[in-house]
């Protein structure tokens, strides 16, 4: 097992319901994978579809992607968390409800009542539908929405329960002794620090998320409730951005806790990791106003905040992180199967991606980038090469009966297909933005669509890809046991 | 342009990541102390932090050096002013032509939803942009430097017909303006 493993004496991570959560990630990932295939089909003009079931499409696959990262991912970290923290399974288990809850009342709002507004719901539009979706259906997409933040909530604060249970404070879970005294070499482990990471920004990202959903749901109901349109956005971007970043900083904790086993050497904490963690919990709270860099009505001290921490927010667990596992991979006489090359394509997906997030952050740039599909080009990097990676190589690591298994010849021709399939498909969106083709259109000029029609094969060859993982996991769900817990690494 | 070079900085840095990435995986077979490895790649990520700060902070000074909030307040006198309402879904403008070389202001706002004001040249490239916002006054100024027929598009999802809320914005050159 790893080193610090076992430390709340919790030895028996419930398996089951993370492969429970596994699971639906792997079909819902897949399913609004080919949602997303459509939408590009529908661009290229490849098949014919009505612009507002297009939008109603991209409605529930901007919410269905976010959501269903932020389940995989909060299954990666509650795996190998209750390692090292008493969790409770009651609340991990009540999460998932209150997911799947939503996931209906989200589908029945866009599927049922025409609901097109968008994940992003901005003020005030989910209440301006125009006759194409009504204040019942925007009521039952923000309701689903703030239901299943709530779950994640109650998650979190689960999190900071146990966290401070078990080390005193979530300073202590980030490391703060050690980082600001003597390194006496007992700082928590990776996987606690980034926990405790996730825990406050979250908490602090839904309650806003939360806030901004239940003034939006009066104001459908009382119109003479009105809300500045400027701080909707703000609260959204918080929000959105905290949100899906942690859908990172919770599914990194795979590759620290993966990598390791392959590559046979330990991934411990020392003073630079936790100071990059610290300094990424401040910055990922701050950062979000390069998301209203085209607001000019913002303060400009926060523009040029969102530039500057844009610019820094990324690199100290980046680097670390990067630096980290390349450093542990390096002539360690790695084990290369598709756990490993996924978990190191991941990590590739993360610091490759987050190059063009950082280029659309530069206050001049996002001047003509903003809102074209440079935007989905940066953030498919690092959400589909890197996040999905992760939970796919997590995923297929459960499926395993031992580290040394063999893959099967499907797995390893999925893997190949997957990684060439994403950086062609993400590649295309870049293209596409760089030449000003604008993100959230139905319909493209003839000159964008064989883009569209370059970027759908890609698309293709990513989904089948992904049909396989996910035929193979299920098929293995109930069929092995654990390797992590048997493993150790010193 | 400013998309080619962005392209090109992106592919370019993206591209050395990926060597840096192939470069240790074909060494990763082999075997080494991994306390050598970390010595050597701790040097490393010291030297990459100090060249990524040495990068960074003079391109953030220089980038940040023009930033095109307050320029309708430095707009020269002669500046011509362009009133901009966005609505589901269409744009109501109240000037349709400017001269090559004019500084022009478009005070952009919105009846109704969130939109995106942004101006593309004949080429369909994207040229500048601002959001058009209820109960805010969004002031973009822009300077065209080629004649031609420009479009507005909305570049902020509002609904059904977004892709369809477009209009025109004439640029002449000086003698086409006299001779009108």
């Amino acid at each position: 097992m790893m080193s610090h493993a076992n430390e709340s004496g919790n030895t028996q991570p419930a398996q089951p319901l993370v492969n429970i959560y596994v699971g639906v990630s792997a079909v819902v990932l897949l399913l609004m994978m080919i949602v997303g295939l459509v939408m590009r089909l529908a661009q290229g003009e490849m098949l014919d579809i009505s612009p507002g079931f297009f939008y109603q499409l991209l409605t529930v696959h901007g919410a269905g992607m976010v959501g269903i990262a932020a389940l995989g991912s909060a299954a990666i970290m509650w795996y190998f968390a209750s390692r090292y923290l008493d969790l409770s399974r009651t609340l991990f288990v009540a999460n998932l409800l209150l997911f799947l809850v939503g996931v209906v009342m989200i589908l029945g709002s866009i599927l049922g009542g025409g609901f097109a507004a968008g994940w992003t719901f901005l003020y005030p539009l989910p209440a301006k539908g125009m006759g194409l979706w009504g204040t019942g259906a925007a009521a039952l997409f923000l309701g689903g929405l703030l239901l299943i933040g709530t779950g994640f909530l109650i998650l979190h604060l689960d999190f900071a329960r146990a966290i401070t249970r078990q080390y005193g404070s979530l300073g202590q879970g980030l490391g703060w002794p050690q980082l600001f005294g003597r390194d006496s070499g007992e700082a928590p482990p990776p996987t606690v620090v980034a926990s405790t990471m996730v825990t406050i920004v979250n908490i602090l990202g839904i309650t806003a998320g939360a806030a901004i959903l239940v003034m939006s749901l009066v104001n459908l109901y009382v119109p003479s409730f009105t809300i500045d349109p400027l701080l909707a956005k703000n609260l959204i971007y918080f929000f959105g951005h905290v949100f899906i970043n942690a859908t990172i900083y919770m599914a990194i904790i795979a590759v620290y806790e993966i990598l390791p086993l392959y590559a046979k050497r330990p991934w411990k904490p020392n003073k630079a990791f936790l100071a990059a963690w610290t300094a990424s919990t401040i910055m990922v709270l701050i950062v979000y106003p390069h998301h209203l860099l085209m607001d000019f009505a913002m303060p400009t001290w926060m523009m040029v905040m969102g530039q500057v921490i844009s610019y820094t927010s990324g690199l100290p667990v980046l680097v670390v992180t990067t630096f980290g596992a390349l450093m542990l991979i390096y002539r360690s006489g790695m084990r290369w199967d598709v756990t490993s090359s996924l978990l190191v394509l991941s990590v590739f997906g993360w610091a490759a991606g987050v190059i063009p997030a950082i280029v659309d952050a530069t206050i001049r740039v996002n001047m003509v980038m903003h809102n074209t599909l440079w935007v989905p080009g940066h953030f498919h990097f690092y959400l589909l090469i890197g996040v999905a990676s992760m939970l796919f190589g997590f995923m297929h690591f459960l499926g395993k009966e031992s580290v040394e298994q063999e893959d099967r010849w499907f797995a390893r021709w999925a893997f190949w297909g997957f990684m060439f399939g994403s950086l062609g498909f993400v590649f295309m969106f870049l293209y596409s933005g760089a030449n000003s083709v604008p993100r959230r259109f139905a319909e493209h000029l003839p000159q964008w669509v064989p883009y569209d029609q370059i970027a759908s094969a890609f698309v293709a060859v990513v989904v089948t890809s992904v049909l396989v993982f996910a035929l193979q996991f299920l098929a293995r769900l109930f069929a092995t046991r654990p390797v992590a817990l048997a493993t150790e690494v010193n | 342009m400013m998309q080619e070079t962005v392209w090109l900085i992106t592919t370019v840095s993206i591209a050395t990541l990926a060597a840096v990435f192939v470069w240790v995986i074909t060494r990763s077979r082999q075997r080494a102390e991994y306390k050598t490895i970390q010595q050597s790649g701790y040097r490393w990520r010291k030297r990459l932090f100090v060249a990524l700060a040495a990068a960074g902070i003079p391109l953030m000074g220089v980038t940040l050096m023009k930033m095109p909030y307050a320029a309708a307040t430095n707009a020269d006198a002669q500046a011509l002013h362009v009133d901009a309402m966005g609505y589901q879904w269409y744009w109501e403008i109240s000037e349709s032509e400017a001269q090559v070389g004019q500084t022009v202001v478009f005070r952009v706002e919105s009846a109704d939803v969130n939109h995106g004001f942004g101006i593309y040249d004949e080429s369909m490239r994207l040229v500048a942009q601002t959001q058009a916002m209820p109960g805010y006054t969004n002031e973009l100024v822009h300077v065209f430097d080629q004649p031609g027929t420009y479009q507005i598009l909305c570049l902020e999802y509002c609904g059904v017909a977004h892709h369809q809320m477009k209009a025109e914005f004439q640029v002449l050159t000086n003698q086409e303006e006299g001779g009108a």
